[in-house]
């Protein structure tokens, strides 16, 4: 399987070609953001709806994480 | 039909779940009815989620004003439910010029009339309240008592109460208003009083009151606390609000208690589609950074449309329907329908017990249509 190298909060990380940005983020288990309480959020409806794993991709925050597929060099910040 | 046999039976059968079908069940149940509540969709799932939330007295017609006013003192019960999100923000209305300003007093002594405190403020205060506004702006009117909510989070208390009194929710959908009372999509027979509170879906069960839908848009932005402190709105937007162009756009924005900033408003008719107009998204934005240029360099998050159900006359229907015995109706709310929507609840119903009214129905008796044909 083709693998991409991108970058969580710095930490380098191959994952699978084809796979979304929530699914990278999944495998660390990371907070994707926080609620305006201070929770933890993460990817919750995986299709673009419920808008609960908004993330800063490359530069430009508040994308969703669930409907952009990695791409080798990208760099994701999450819980901001 | 003709099979009555396990009809359940209500005093009032209300449909529709919005914010104006639950304030009607809450009240109905608190004064001791047995209610039903019909709703096929979510809990304050059409209009009541699409609106601002904007808990405001408008002063240009002295019946709109009855009502709002009515029904802001009776928001004052819903203050600390975490829900519902009330912020008490304040109203500050904008005067970008002479003749606008001129004309605030005139406002004040209207609002005064009814017991709302506002004040006039010169361009100085203005800036000290909101220094993210445009210069050069003349002052404007603060009413320093309304507030926000978040609607949908009202309609689900509203809801929730009525249930713990025993109101029933038949999620589903009403297919008929018939003599006994509502079929339902299952026909399941309910019988007793109907109360239709469908908004701009009014016309599927109540075809003889007409109502039209006013589409509108609204932007809401990343969290950016202390941008803004007050509900912002031009005083040109009762223009916008109350006039009867095919569209238009008023600068109308609201700080969320998130510190999110909601971006209105939008009013179009001749649209039934949901989907967003980017043209009409680019006036409504060109029209709000002329007064607040810093949104210009805010993320949006996202975009979405709603529409307000219009009566003939702009005031919602409230009351027993002209011709049908055991109907009633409280629906056509325009873009007031959240602040007016517990006023309302307690016109219809205290008609239907047969008692006197807290402030004068007749203006919004559904029979006034017959004199618009």
């Amino acid at each position: 399987m083709n693998q991409v190298r991108i970058a969580i909060n710095g930490q380098a990380l191959d994952v699978p070609a084809g796979i979304s940005v929530a699914a990278a983020i999944a495998r660390l288990q990371w907070p994707f953001r926080r609620s305006p309480r201070g929770q933890a959020r993460a990817a919750f409806c995986g299709m673009g709806v419920c808008f609960e794993c908004r993330v800063r991709i490359d530069g430009i925050a508040q994308q969703r994480a669930c409907m952009v597929p990695v791409r080798e060099g990208m760099q994701v910040m999450t819980d901001e | 039909m003709g099979h009555w046999l396990g009809v359940k039976s209500y005093d009032l059968i209300i449909v529709g779940a919005g914010i104006i079908g639950t304030a009607c069940a809450d009240y109905a149940s608190r004064e001791g009815l047995r209610v039903a509540i019909i709703e096929p969709g979510p809990i304050g799932g059409g209009a009541t989620a699409a609106a601002m939330g904007h808990l405001v007295a408008m002063d240009d017609d002295p019946a709109e004003l009855a009502l709002a006013n009515y029904s802001l003192a009776l928001w004052e019960d819903f203050t600390g439910i975490e829900q519902i999100e009330y912020s008490r923000c304040g109203t500050l209305w904008v005067a970008s010029n002479e003749a606008e300003y001129a004309h605030i007093p005139a406002k004040i002594a209207r609002l005064a009339a009814v017991g709302v405190q506002a004040e006039r403020i010169d361009s100085d205060q203005l800036y000290r309240l909101e220094p993210a506004l445009q210069r050069g702006l003349t002052g404007g009117m603060r009413v320093p008592r309304e507030a926000v909510v978040y609607p949908p989070g009202m309609a689900r208390h509203l809801l929730n109460r009525a249930c713990a009194r025993g109101a029933a929710l038949y999620p589903q959908r009403a297919t008929a208003i018939t003599s006994h009372g509502v079929q339902l999509e299952d026909r399941t027979g309910l019988a007793g009083s109907v109360l239709v509170a469908t908004g701009c879906a009014l016309p599927q069960l109540l075809p003889q009151l007409p109502m039209r839908s006013r589409k509108g848009h609204l932007v809401i932005t990343d969290r950016y606390p202390g941008v803004i402190h007050h509900q912002l709105l031009e005083l040109g937007y009762a223009d916008s609000a109350h006039g009867d162009a095919d569209s238009s756009v008023a600068f109308n924005v609201q700080p969320r208690p998130t510190g999110q900033i909601l971006i209105g408003s939008s009013r179009e008719y001749g649209s039934d589609t949901s989907e967003v107009s980017m043209s009409m998204v680019r006036r409504m934005l060109e029209r709000s950074f002329r007064y607040l240029p810093a949104l210009r360099q805010l993320n949006a998050l996202r975009i979405w449309t709603g529409f307000r159900p219009v009566s003939v006359d702009g005031l919602p229907y409230l009351g027993r329907v002209p011709e049908r015995p055991n109907v009633w109706v409280a629906a056509g709310h325009e873009g007031l329908g959240i602040t007016t929507s517990l006023g309302s609840a307690r016109l219809v119903i205290d008609q239907w017990l047969g008692r006197t009214t807290a402030i004068n129905a007749r203006p919004y008796d559904p029979a006034r249509v017959a004199t618009w044909a």
